[in-house]
């Protein structure tokens, strides 16, 4: 589990996260959505320890991460597991040595062992056929599901999400969504997406929180939505015809 | 005032930062090799074209040169041969080489480190927990600082070559008289100094590239803009650290 505590982050005099308090489950997609803007990304790179807040605490089972040495949180990374917004897949190695690379780099097993994982984990993500080219040659879903792979190498905690499903359509949005989710059951991760797909607030959102100007806005999760009150949440949420529309069914229901 | 003060300064302290976590103990050996011997393909052996076909003209430039301008009934023949060493050996190889070298290898490592920077694939590593200088800019360093003593010698032998060119195809002198020339008062320490002068500038246009593509914020322009000024600052700091190492080398 994941706990922020009264976190504060500003750059020169702009305040971008103000008093955030959260709890992130385990076994659970937990969201954190928000507008462009809003500090999202902020508050995810605070919490991966990108970026430093001025105060507060983060607490990954207790530990918390700013106080931390340097040793410490480079043990403490071994279990995180992020995947970025671009995939961010090294492009002169090969989809499998994308994956490798973590245990190359981390683990003690011999080259077949570690072949062995990374093979396992791109079949886990159905890309095994896949893994003697580059990230160039293969599509955007098909890079955000070896980001996926190499995320979860070395059987991670924590998996950290900046909008996975940027720039895919919707159909490949909701495989990369599920597969999230299913990894997340599966492995009992503290899973954390930063998202403002609508899609995804409704599949997996077993946890949300809603982010406005710097401040937490809204709590709640997937069942929540059609009935939150928060005016601000319910402007973002329902800001399309479409979403309108949905919600006046189910409210006639 | 202040900015004009404090930027250079503030830079010099975050180069600094960079090059103390650069220089630390890398995670696996096993990598660091791996991408060691990339680096010496990538930074040295691809270059040794560009090389030998710069040096092999500047030494045929030299000779033709040389023998036009300095030419008297006064002066030995040999006198060409000589003068070309000299050049070749003290200054082209080592001083103007890294200059052109400071255009190829420098502008490739800016912005392969800068495209790593906007693509996040440098956070990517550090939140691995991965030293990502460390992993990314400790093998470039490396890699060019040891290619760089075979480039001189592949420099200096193809300035040669272009010089013997001239006399055999070109008649512009007798090839003995350059070969006597080339050999007259030969001093060992000037291909040392040489290779050290070389491997200074190897730092310089490594470390300094590696800095400015390293530490990109934005988009694919200010990663084009980190490579200029990379190219830009690492000649600037070739052409004075030159100006100081001939002195104490001398």
């Amino acid at each position: 589990m994941i706990e922020l505590k009264s976190l504060y982050k500003s750059f020169e005099d702009k305040d971008v996260l103000i008093d955030i308090n959260a709890q992130f489950e385990n076994g659970k997609t937990n969201l954190i959505i928000g507008q462009s803007g809003s500090g999202k990304t902020v508050l995810m790179k605070s919490i991966v320890g990108l970026l430093t807040p001025e105060k507060g605490k983060i607490l990954y089972d207790g530990r918390n991460f700013l106080s931390m040495s340097k040793n410490e949180k480079k043990t403490l990374r071994r279990e995180m597991g992020m995947i970025f917004q671009s995939a961010a897949l090294f492009d002169s190695q090969t989809v499998l040595e994308n994956v490798m690379f973590p245990l190359d780099m981390f683990s003690n097993d011999t080259y077949r062992e570690r072949v062995r994982r990374a093979q396992f984990c791109l079949d886990r993500v159905n890309l095994i056929d896949a893994q003697d080219k580059y990230p160039g040659e293969i599509s955007g879903g098909m890079q955000k599901r070896v980001a996926i792979a190499r995320a979860i190498a070395l059987n991670p905690q924590y998996l950290f999400c900046d909008e996975p499903n940027s720039g895919l359509d919707p159909k490949t949005s909701l495989v990369i969504d599920a597969l999230i989710h299913d990894i997340t059951t599966e492995y009992n991760m503290t899973t954390i997406i930063n998202t403002h797909d609508m899609n995804s607030v409704m599949g997996i959102g077993d946890s949300i929180i809603f982010i406005y100007q710097g401040q937490k806005e809204w709590e709640g999760d997937k069942t929540q939505v059609f009935t939150a009150t928060n005016q601000r949440f319910n402007d973002f949420i329902f800001a399309s015809d479409l979403l309108k529309k949905v919600r006046e069914e189910e409210t006639h229901k | 005032m202040n900015t004009l003060i404090l930027k250079p300064i503030a830079t010099l302290g975050k180069y600094l930062i960079l090059m103390w976590r650069t220089f630390a103990r890398p995670d696996r050996m096993r990598m660091f090799f791996k991408q060691y011997l990339n680096e010496m393909v990538q930074l040295g052996v691809n270059s040794i074209g560009i090389v030998l076909l710069i040096s092999f003209f500047i030494g045929a430039v030299i000779t033709i040169q040389i023998k036009l301008n300095i030419e008297s009934p006064w002066m030995p023949r040999f006198v060409v041969g000589y003068t070309t060493r000299e050049i070749m050996l003290l200054e082209f190889s080592s001083s103007i080489m890294c200059l052109i070298l400071a255009g190829k290898v420098g502008s490739n490592i800016a912005s392969e480190l800068g495209t790593m920077r906007v693509t996040q694939q440098i956070d990517a590593l550090e939140i691995m927990g991965v030293n990502s200088a460390n992993y990314l800019i400790l093998p470039k360093i490396t890699a060019l600082m040891s290619m760089i003593p075979f480039l001189i010698v592949f420099s200096i032998v193809a300035g040669i070559i272009g010089a013997f060119c001239t006399c055999w195809f070109g008649g512009v002198l007798n090839a003995e008289d350059l070969e006597y020339g080339l050999q007259y008062c030969f001093q060992e320490w000037f291909v040392w100094c040489s290779f050290i002068k070389g491997i200074v500038f190897a730092f310089i246009i490594s470390s300094v590239s590696a800095f400015f593509g390293y530490t990109v914020e934005g988009g694919s322009i200010s990663v084009g803009k980190a490579s200029t000024d990379s190219v830009v600052m690492s000649s600037v700091l070739i052409l004075f650290s030159d100006l100081v190492l001939t002195r104490l080398l001398a």
